[in-house]
């Protein structure tokens, strides 16, 4: 693998030799992969509320620290349609459950589903922040590199990177769909069922517009020499100082750790 | 040195009829054909074809012979032939690798591929860049540009590659005037710098006439109309075959329907 001793060395201009700034942005990357494994591992391996109560704190306390909350805000809030399903189908449907909280007709929510539901809606969002906070503090194109200097295939980087830049794309593309269903008529707005029913002639052409670029993109691609042999050139590495290693390590063992202890059934 | 088709014949994979047949065409570094032809007649097929991504890439079958510099592409791989030929789409937002921040690493891309050393890959960019023009656009992020800019941003990154053949498949489709003349500018440029051959499938036949030295017109797959531009760009037949004849050829049209002469200083002056 070919990579630049120095920015100034191979010529390249500051925003592309740009190193990341800022409380936990300038972290490396696979450690940043390696804390949010452990955290997903703990929140939902620990048992009772103490793995994911802990996991949130720390996620809440370091995204504070980054200045990145209102980032976490917005992915917490796109999780409430699960969250939502989550606590009623366990208030009214966890088995076994016989701690009735009220009576509502032929329904019964209980205690047991309430607490179980709370318990599994922290586990959830205690994954979807650590993980999230990762994305709100990593340039994707640093994950990349840094995932290539550790060795990972340039077609497994491609779809890993790919797949985040499509994200916020297709968002815009879905924009751009509704806008123009709406123009043609289509509700979008209002009641709950008006809403699902827009739904299939949104979802259809963002699937199919997207299905039918991936022979053009992969096209494009071979124009560029992507499936050439041997290893990429890499333009910049992200920092790994000492640090930034100590806590990977640490964050790998503490992960493994906690796995065992799991399978051998220490942690209950 | 040249690209050279011989009796070529293209199916895609589950098609039953051929999408090019009996195809006869020569592009020679240095010089820029146009193709034109309707809708469905083959031009993108060709650009596949000529570039070697069909059936290299895409599959279906090819007979005849698509040479590269008198190699058969059929038996070059995609990023050898990425190398000697490069193949810019119509839609810029799906030629870009969607993993870069800048536009300098978006044209760095392919020469990363290829796994050359840093300082090369970033001469070539910056040479790209300035070959196309847009050396200011560096720093920007390549998902926020125009759709002229974007088009640009492609046509250095397949530039970066250094090949000595650019196939162009209505590089200026998405565009609006403005970034239409932008890409007109730009090819015209590397013609005439570069050297390389460029072969150029657009509907607009203005900017044919502006940079094409020949035009080929296809129909159902086939040549119907190949020759030096200017004759090829003021054949009566152009209307039958789908093409729109360039603004010059239709106001000389008009003008001597009208009765009135015309002069080639009318000409002279209205270019």
């Amino acid at each position: 693998m070919t990579v630049a001793s120095t920015a100034a060395d191979a010529g390249l201009p500051d925003y592309v030799a740009r190193q990341p700034s800022g409380f936990y942005r300038s972290v490396n990357p696979g450690t940043k992969l390696a804390v949010a494994a452990l955290e997903v591992v703990a929140a939902f391996l620990l048992p009772g509320w103490v793995g994911p109560l802990l996991v949130l704190a720390v996620v809440l306390a370091t995204a504070a620290a980054a200045r990145r909350l209102r980032g976490l805000g917005t992915i917490a809030l796109t999780t409430s349609p699960i969250v939502g399903s989550i606590l009623l189908v366990n208030l009214f449907l966890l088995p076994g459950a016989s701690d009735p909280i009220a009576r509502l007709g032929p329904l019964a929510p209980t205690w047991s589903g309430l607490w179980f539901g709370l318990q599994t809606v922290a586990r959830l969002m205690a994954f979807s922040l650590a993980i999230g906070l990762v994305y709100l503090t990593t340039a994707v194109d640093d994950l990349l590199a840094d995932l290539a200097r550790r060795g990972l295939g340039r077609r497994a980087i491609f779809v890993v990177g790919a797949a985040v830049q499509m994200v916020p794309a297709t968002i815009e593309r879905a924009g751009e769909i509704v806008d123009a269903q709406r123009s043609r008529g289509m509700d979008t707005e209002g009641r709950i069922w008006r809403r699902a029913r827009g739904v299939l002639p949104l979802a259809a052409p963002v699937v199919f517009g997207a299905l039918a670029e991936v022979e053009e993109r992969t096209m494009a691609l071979e124009a560029r020499a992507f499936s050439a042999p041997g290893r990429q050139t890499l333009l910049r590495v992200p920092a790994d100082r000492p640090v930034h290693r100590a806590i990977r390590w640490a964050a790998i063992l503490a992960l493994v750790v906690i796995v065992v202890l799991r399978a051998t059934g220490r942690l209950g | 040195m040249a690209i050279e088709l011989s009796a070529v014949r293209y199916r895609y994979a589950g098609a039953s009829a051929a999408a090019l047949v009996s195809i006869e065409l020569r592009l020679e570094p240095g010089r820029v054909v146009g193709v034109a032809g309707a809708d469905e007649s083959g031009k993108s097929t060709l650009c596949l074809v000529v570039a070697g991504l069909a059936p290299g890439v895409i599959g279906g079958r090819l007979e005849g012979s698509v040479r590269i510099d008198g190699v058969e592409t059929t038996a070059t791989r995609p990023h050898e032939l990425a190398q000697h030929c490069g193949l810019l789409f119509q839609n810029a937002a799906t030629q870009l690798s969607n993993t870069t921040a800048t536009v300098f690493e978006e044209v760095a891309f392919g020469p990363c591929n290829l796994g050359l050393p840093v300082a090369e890959v970033v001469g070539r960019v910056w040479w790209a860049l300035r070959t196309v023009g847009i050396e200011l656009l560096a720093p920007r992020d390549p998902t926020r540009l125009s759709g002229g800019q974007g088009q640009l941003v492609a046509l250095a990154s397949v530039l970066a590659l250094r090949p000595r053949y650019l196939v162009l498949d209505e590089p200026t489709s998405e565009l609006d005037p403005a970034g239409t003349l932008l890409v007109a500018a730009a090819l015209a440029r590397i013609a005439r710098e570069t050297g390389a051959g460029i072969l150029l499938v657009e509907h607009k036949t203005d900017v044919l006439a502006q940079i094409a030295d020949e035009v080929v017109v296809l129909e159902r797959g086939a040549v119907a109309l190949s020759g030096p531009a200017a004759t090829v760009l003021a054949d009566p037949r152009l209307v039958e075959l789908g093409v729109e004849p360039p603004a010059g050829v239709r106001l000389e049209r008009a003008v001597r329907a009208s009765g009135l002469e015309w002069s080639a200083a009318l000409a002279e002056a209205i270019e």
